[in-house]
Order: C-alpha cells, then sequence, then structure tokens
C-alpha cells in the first residue's frame, strides 16, 4: 500500500484552468500523485481527462493553475528544461502516435536521439531497444513497420517507446481505447507489470472499467471540470452520489 | 453577405499573419544548434532525386513544344534561324523555373502537406515534441531547406533538358547541327539572363515548402483536414510562385539585368 501522506507527490496539480473559447474544460482542477500510485482519471467523453494530462506534460498552456512533476514547476521552464524534464515521463497517446515511415527499432530509438549521447546511442541503442519490447513481449516485431501490426501490438509498441527512457511518471490516454476485452485485458496488466518493475508513477485517462479495476491504486472522478471525488474503486463503486453512479451503473 | 465577405477577409488576414509567424519561427529555429542533418539529407533526396522524373520528362516536351509552336511564326518573319536563341531565353528566363516550381508545388507541396497533415492528426507530431524532439526543427526547417535548395538544382537540370527538347523540336522541320544549335543557345544567353532566373527559383523553392509545412503542421479536422492541406498547399504554393515571378521580373528590371 502506498503512503501518500508522508511522501511528497510527484506530480502535483492544483486550481487548474483550462478553457477553449467559451468551452471551460478545467475549472479549479487539483490532484496530487504520490510516487509509486497507479492513478486512472475517469470521466465522460469530452470532459477533459485528455486536456488534463496534455496540460501535465505541457503540450497544452494551461490558463491558470499549479502544474508541478518531480518537483518541478513545469510552466516556470524554458524550452530545453521541459525537453529534459520530458525525459523522465513516458506518454502513451490514445492513437499510439507511432512514427509509420519508421520501423520498430527505429520508433524506439528516437527518444533516445535527444537524451543520449551519439557514443551512448552506439553502445546502448541496441539493448534498450530489446529490453523494452522484451518488457512488452514484442522482440520479434523489432524491424517490422507499424502498419505491419495489429491494434494490440501497436498498444505495445507505444508502450514499449514510452519506456526505453525508463520515465519515474508515465500517462496513459485512454490506453485500451478500441481494443476488444481479451486484448484490453492483456494491456492493462501489461501495464501493472511495468509500473512494478520500473517503480514508476502511473496517470491513466480512461473509462474501461476493467482496467480501471485492475490498474488503480485511486480513481479520480473528473466532473464538471473538478476533481468530483477520489477514492478507490471498490468505494467508488459502492458511492450513491448519482453523479458517480451513472459510471458504474 | 457583406458581413460574410467581411469574416472572410478576416480570416484572409489572419491566415496571412499566422504564415508571416511561421516563417518567423522557421528563421529563428534554423539558427539554433544542432541541426538535423541526417533528416535534411533524406528530405534531399525524396524532393530531389524522386521530383527528377516528372520535371524531366515535363522539361523535355516543354523545350521541344515550345520550338515546335514558334517555328510556324518565326518562319512567316524569316527569322528562322532566330529560333535557338528565342527558344532558349524564353525557356531559361521564365518557363523552365516556373513551369519546374509548378510541378514541385503540386508533388513536394501537397506531399509535405500531407505527410505532416497526417502525423499532427495521428498524434505523431505531439508524440516528437513529448520526447524531446523539437518537431519544427526535424520536420519543418529540414523540409523547407531541402525545398530551397531542391527546387534550384531541379530547375536547373530542366533547363539543361528542356534545350535538349529544343534541339529536337529545331530538327524536326529543320536541319541544324548539334554544335551550331549549342553556338546559337549559347550566343544568346547571358548572365543576365541565367543569374536571376536560378535566384528567383530559391524563392520559390522556399515558398512551397514553407506553404507546404505550413499548411500541414497546423492541420485540423481529422483525414478531411489532411486532404485539405494538402490541397491548400497547392493552391496557395501555385499562387506564390506566379507573385514571386511577377516581383522578380520587376526587380531584375529595376536593376538593368533585362
Amino acid at each position: 500500500m502506498i503512503d501518500m501522506k508522508n511522501s511528497t507527490p510527484i506530480v502535483e496539480v492544483k486550481n487548474l484552468y483550462k478553457s477553449f473559447g467559451s468551452n471551460h474544460v478545467l475549472k479549479d482542477f487539483s490532484m496530487e500523485v504520490s510516487p509509486g500510485e497507479n492513478i486512472v482519471v475517469l470521466g465522460k467523453s469530452g470532459s477533459g481527462k485528455s486536456v488534463l494530462i496534455k496540460c501535465i506534460i505541457n503540450l497544452i498552456q494551461a490558463d491558470a493553475g499549479l502544474l508541478k512533476i518531480l518537483n518541478q514547476s513545469i510552466q516556470d521552464m524554458d524550452e530545453d528544461e521541459v525537453d529534459q524534464l520530458r525525459s523522465e515521463i513516458g506518454f502513451l497517446f490514445q492513437s499510439n502516435a507511432l512514427y509509420d515511415s519508421m520501423t520498430v527499432r527505429q520508433n524506439l530509438e528516437f527518444p533516445l536521439r535527444r537524451h543520449w549521447s551519439t557514443d551512448h546511442r552506439k553502445q546502448g541503442a541496441e539493448k534498450a531497444v530489446l529490453e523494452a519490447l522484451t518488457d512488452v513481449g514484442l522482440a520479434h516485431t523489432i524491424d517490422m513497420m507499424p502498419a505491419e501490426l495489429s491494434g494490440g501490438m501497436k498498444k505495445r509498441v507505444a508502450l514499449a517507446r514510452s519506456l526505453i527512457l525508463k520515465p519515474k511518471v508515465i500517462l496513459y490516454d485512454e490506453p485500451t481505447t478500441g481494443l476488444d476485452p481479451i486484448t484490453s485485458r492483456e494491456i492493462s496488466e501489461l501495464m501493472v507489470h511495468v509500473q512494478k518493475k520500473y517503480n514508476a508513477t502511473s496517470i491513466i485517462i480512461s473509462h474501461d472499467m476493467n482496467c480501471i479495476r485492475i490498474t488503480s491504486n485511486r480513481v479520480i472522478m473528473l466532473i464538471d471540470g473538478k476533481n468530483y471525488a477520489e477514492d478507490t474503486f471498490e468505494n467508488l463503486k459502492k458511492s450513491t452520489d448519482p453523479k458517480i453512479r451513472e459510471f458504474f451503473d | 453577405m457583406l458581413k460574410t465577405f467581411q469574416i472572410e477577409q478576416n480570416e484572409f488576414l489572419k491566415e496571412i499573419g499566422n504564415i508571416a509567424r511561421f516563417t518567423g519561427k522557421f528563421f529563428r529555429t534554423v539558427i539554433k544548434p544542432k541541426q538535423e542533418y541526417k533528416e535534411f539529407l533524406n528530405q534531399c533526396f525524396w524532393i530531389g532525386f524522386k521530383t527528377f522524373t516528372l520535371v524531366g520528362i515535363t522539361a523535355f516536351i516543354m523545350g521541344l513544344v515550345l520550338t515546335i509552336q514558334s517555328r510556324p511564326t518565326l518562319v512567316e518573319f524569316g527569322a528562322e534561324s532566330m529560333l535557338p536563341a528565342m527558344v532558349s531565353v524564353s525557356l531559361i528566363r521564365e518557363i523552365a523555373p516556373v513551369i519546374t516550381a509548378l510541378i514541385c508545388a503540386g508533388k513536394i507541396g501537397s506531399g509535405i502537406g500531407a505527410e505532416l497533415g497526417s502525423m499532427r492528426v495521428t498524434e505523431q507530431i505531439d508524440a516528437m515534441e513529448v520526447s524531446g524532439t523539437n518537431p519544427f526543427k526535424y520536420l519543418v526547417v529540414t523540409r523547407v531547406m531541402a525545398a530551397t535548395l531542391m527546387v534550384p538544382v531541379l530547375s536547373s537540370l530542366a533547363n539543361a533538358i528542356s534545350l535538349y527538347g529544343g534541339y529536337l523540336g529545331v530538327n524536326i522541320r529543320g536541319s541544324v547541327s548539334w554544335n551550331l544549335y549549342w553556338f546559337q543557345v549559347f550566343d544568346a544567353l547571358s548572365f543576365g539572363d541565367l543569374i536571376p532566373a536560378i535566384v528567383k527559383t530559391f524563392f520559390f523553392g522556399f515558398a512551397i515548402g514553407i506553404i507546404g509545412c505550413y499548411m500541414g503542421y497546423y492541420s485540423k479536422k481529422g483525414t478531411e483536414g489532411v486532404g485539405r492541406s494538402a490541397t491548400t498547399a497547392v493552391i496557395v504554393a501555385s499562387l506564390l510562385v506566379f507573385i514571386i515571378d511577377l516581383i522578380a521580373v520587376q526587380v531584375t528590371d529595376l536593376l538593368g539585368l533585362t
């Protein structure tokens, strides 16, 4: 069990606001994530879940509020500092975002270009790529193109790419969307395995109840742009609040 | 109706402003250290080598057709011997660079627009950013630089190939020796013809690259947006080629190079 009270949060979001024109997506959203935790953010489609993790990694700039990752405020950093911080964060995109003109190997080597020296890459890239692919059970696909892979395999390769730099925090944007229930469960179990092996902290955006049940230590309900409720999956499941019940019924 | 026109006018001006800002960002980024040489060479290959066949065939036909069509008029004035000179000046100064640029606007502009557009809508550009790579430098700077460099190379090759086409055209109805043809061609040309024609192709290449990248980089609305980016890139880049050509003619004229 993770001791949340005695640990400094690895991700801290305070009073976050984000609007797109007149559409106020995040309104005073706050949350804290402790090291080693697997947090799931649950909310309806269009509730701002993806916007939230894109704000955390600074792909989208928040309008107001505080965002701290690994005890550093990402909003106050210059471009180079943000790039450096991003080497500590893995991001699994909903669409996988594999570079379709590159092989699996090149996809995995890509993040190393910026963060490893040429000598380091020459000596260690092959090993790192193989290790990450082995972790997701796809070492044999190393020279394949993304177009040759199935949906589940693409997801695994994308996960391997986000693990290549051994990140401390991994952000998952709807990792099981579009997958069949069996593959979805495999990916969820893989996420738990990866979290244990890399001792990483995960923030998972999902509305797949099976995925949430398997992966979460804690669930945050994002409703009306706010952190409406947070608790374990089992406790939230027992809730009588109609807004929470909507997700479980 | 007036309101719709005003809205469209505002959108048009906003788009011009955005393109100017994008171009500014290009110049700010290009001078930053750690260049992406490998990707730049890769793009030179795709833009230059892969477009060469299309440009070459078009240039050859262009030279041939221009010669065949000009012949009757010159014959009418008894100036048939001027044919190589007239064809060479027309091709080198205007036709070959502009047609090459238009072909490049179609092939390279749409290619870049569609490629970057598809990368944008499938979040590949975001994935690059998250991995710590500057996608603007990796994708935009390399493509714009490659287009700026390769369009003049293609245009120069088109010049040469179109003149070969001209030689064939001259000899379909008449009989001009190889040596005489080339003597007349080079005799009619001066550096005042050649230099401005080459210089403007750098601007053509830059415009094609920057418009293709801009349209693709900010592509929206899924696959429909990708198609729209590619089409708009071709239209705007082609239009810019003519505008640049017009400006180049005026500048050349002002400098007394005509």
